[in-house]
């Protein structure tokens, strides 16, 4: 190896491609395609992602030390040709669908990805290495190597990647070790994926929809005790180690184009498969209920086998189930462990970073270092920064007025005054968030104690499903006063805990019965923006060390109203990747009943702003998701 | 050429041997494709592959 310390990470070619570049095991930069080409869940080759890493890190190709790309592309193909083989004649439709993808393009994915890389730094491929490390190892080493810990049981958990869909590892110090794995057609994620599909929503994206719609289901009822005894003697058997074994009678994946035989599904739940537009009844929240029960009852069993095959009191999460935040909530209070980190992009475009770190780590060889308490994310703003010049470029191209505040406690006292007369304020600051959770840096914000907040938000701002939650961002030392966090904290909204009791309203006695709609009015506690349904909540905690604007933001609204938590979802709209430019701001500001946007030391308030001419036909530029 | 020594040293590391010559019809079969000048669809539910 020369004396080259910069890794590139890249994800791509499924869903979710990203780039990551680390210097001697650090993370510089990282960004999610979908951000630049405003193209949501983008599946291709991520140039623009590529190109930021780069010039962020003032690099070259030339420069590196290696490329790492977060997968096994034979061993991927390995796991097809065995499949379609063991199913066969089952699924020569779909044989002949994909592999023409494989043979023109996925088999060459080396030569793919080089050729990508030269049109985006330039002819002449330079002499670096390009390594392959696992799906899941990439997913591991994105959970434990930035981790505030030396040592630690690593569990991910998504769909698929090679083989395995779930592994074990023990990350010590430089190390790591995979102990144990769940190997394809039998996955947790893609179970939950089949539930998303037969619940009428998108595969891949509409996972936490289905855990938001979850709550809505009645715990105490006979239904759900009936669903849930139906998917475990019929659709999954779960194992003490959490592993599971699904029954392929009932599934579709492994060698069709739909995740579920839906003629044997609904003649075992008794119901028609929900379409997108159907109206969501007692039984589609029910089925959600009965599935996130069983998904959290896996991901305890694995936790306990982590702990019983590593003894660490540590344990770190990634893969797509590790954004089951409800699911995560519940192994944290479990007490299985001490301690627990999840990777703030658990997802795919995480792979990019694990696979970095694992090329560093593992491949090199590389020491690692654990700082204090703090991991090593930087608050997880990762992304690119917006500078006054790309405001006064927003500016010049909008025609846009807006107020420059010198004092930024100013500016936080403007938006905190705005938010307490109920108005929404968009908010954009420092770098992009890297994961798919907005932070604080590209954020849509209100008045948590607003009774109408969330159905404005939902229904005005979002343009998306009403029964959907919104999340809390609460200043990290005043957590404990509204959430049973148990002194944990939650900084990338990874963890769902509920309100404290002293916040909670009482409940009309029919409630668990009463239908979606008048749940969903029901006034639940002194936040009931932020309060599911279950009294839950996706709590994000607010470090002053890893992001003092909003920090600041938040106290200057405590100051003025005693309250020190706000709503915080992501500045998009339904369908829409969350904004990364200042003018990717505007236009969302401008097309929505979004109150003021504050970008920077900047302030603009709607009824300053000149008409915005774009007709409604703009909601098409996004598929719904 | 770089591809065929990169699947070689899989196959070895694998020692699935019987995954060449299943690899070498569909290259061929492949080549037939691009000469005829198909197009690959893409799957839609799942991306397994």
């Amino acid at each position: 190896m020369s004396n080259a310390r910069h890794i590139l990470g890249i994800s791509a070619y499924y869903h979710d491609a990203a780039a990551a570049i680390v210097c001697d095991g650090e993370v510089v930069a990282a960004a999610q395609e979908e951000r630049f080409t405003r193209k949501k869940h983008d599946p291709g080759f991520p140039g623009n992602a590529v190109r930021f890493c780069l010039d962020q890190a003032g690099l070259g190709l030339g420069d590196l030390a290696a490329i790492a790309f977060y997968d096994k592309p034979l061993l991927k193909f390995e796991r097809l040709l065995e499949t379609y083989y063991a199913f066969a004649p089952r699924g020569l439709r779909s044989f002949l669908m994909s592999m023409p993808i494989w043979i023109k393009e996925k088999l060459f994915q080396k030569k793919l990805l080089w050729d990508h890389l030269l049109e985006v730094a330039g002819p002449g491929r330079p002499d670096v290495p390009m390594l392959f490390p696992e799906h899941h190892l990439s997913h591991a080493a994105s959970a434990f190597y930035p981790s505030p810990f030396d040592e630690a049981a690593v569990m991910t958990v998504d769909g698929v990647g090679e083989w395995a869909t779930a592994s074990l590892c023990h990350g010590e110090g430089t190390g790591m070790r995979i102990l144990k794995e769940l190997h394809f057609p039998h996955s947790v994620g893609l179970l939950y994926s089949a539930f998303t599909y037969f619940l009428g929503f998108r595969v891949n994206s509409g996972e936490y929809k289905l855990m938001g719609l979850a709550p809505y289901g009645d715990p105490g009822s006979a239904q759900v005790a009936e669903f849930e005894r139906k998917i475990r003697e019929r659709l999954v058997d779960v194992a003490p180690d959490g592993s599971v074994w699904l029954d392929q009678d009932y599934f579709d994946y492994a060698t069709g184009l739909r995740m579920v035989r839906e003629d044997r599904w609904e003649g075992l739940f008794g119901m028609a498969r929900r379409d997108h537009a159907d109206e969501l009844e007692m039984c589609h929240c029910n089925l959600g209920l009965a599935i996130q029960r069983v998904t959290e009852d896996i991901m305890l069993k694995m936790a306990a086998e982590a702990k019983r095959l590593t003894g660490s009191r540590n344990l770190c999460l990634a893969g797509g189930v590790a954004l089951n935040c409800v699911g995560n909530g519940k192994l944290q209070r479990s007490g299985l462990f001490d301690r627990v980190w999840i990777q703030p992009a658990a997802g795919d475009a995480g792979g990019a970073l694990g696979a970095a770190l694992a090329a560093w780590h593992l491949h090199f060889e590389r020491p690692r270092s654990t700082c204090g308490h703090l991991d090593r994310m930087r608050g997880s703003f990762l992304g690119p920064d917006v500078t006054d010049q790309d405001i006064a470029r927003m500016i010049r191209h909008f025609s846009a007025v807006g107020e420059h505040f010198e004092n930024f406690d100013d500016l936080c006292a403007r938006a905190a005054a705005i938010m307490e007369s109920g108005a929404v304020v968009g908010w954009v600051q420092g770098r992009m968030e890297w994961g798919p959770r907005a932070l604080g840096n590209r954020s849509i914000i209100g008045d948590p104690r607003s009774p109408d907040m969330q159905r404005k938000m939902n229904v005005n701002i979002k343009y998306r499903e009403s029964f959907r939650p919104f999340a809390p961002s609460v200043l990290a030392e005043d957590a404990g006063e509204y959430f049973d966090l148990r002194g944990a904290d939650s900084p990338y909204m990874l963890l769902v805990a509920d309100v404290v009791e002293r916040h909670r309203k009482p409940l009309p006695p029919d409630y668990a019965s009463m239908p979606v709609r008048d749940k969903l009015y029901t006034l639940r506690s002194s936040l009931p923006a932020i309060t599911h349904i279950d009294f839950s909540a996706r709590v994000q905690t607010v470090h002053r060390e890893t992001n003092e604007r909003y920090w600041r933001l938040i106290q200057a609204f405590k100051a003025r109203t005693g309250c020190p938590a706000i709503v915080n979802t992501s500045f998009n709209v339904r369908g829409e990747p969350i904004v990364c430019t200042p003018e990717d701001a505007y236009r969302c500001f401008m097309r929505t009943d979004m109150d003021a946007l504050a970008v920077g030391d900047y302030l603009f308030e709607k009824h300053r702003q000149p008409p915005w001419p774009e007709d409604r036909r703009w909601k098409e530029e996004f598929v719904l998701d | 050429m770089e591809f065929l020594k990169d699947l070689f040293a899989f196959l070895m590391e694998r020692k699935k041997w019987w995954l060449m010559p299943v690899i070498l019809v569909l290259l061929l079969l492949g080549a037939l494709l691009i000469f005829a000048g198909q197009s690959a669809v893409a799957p839609f539910i799942y991306t397994l592959f």
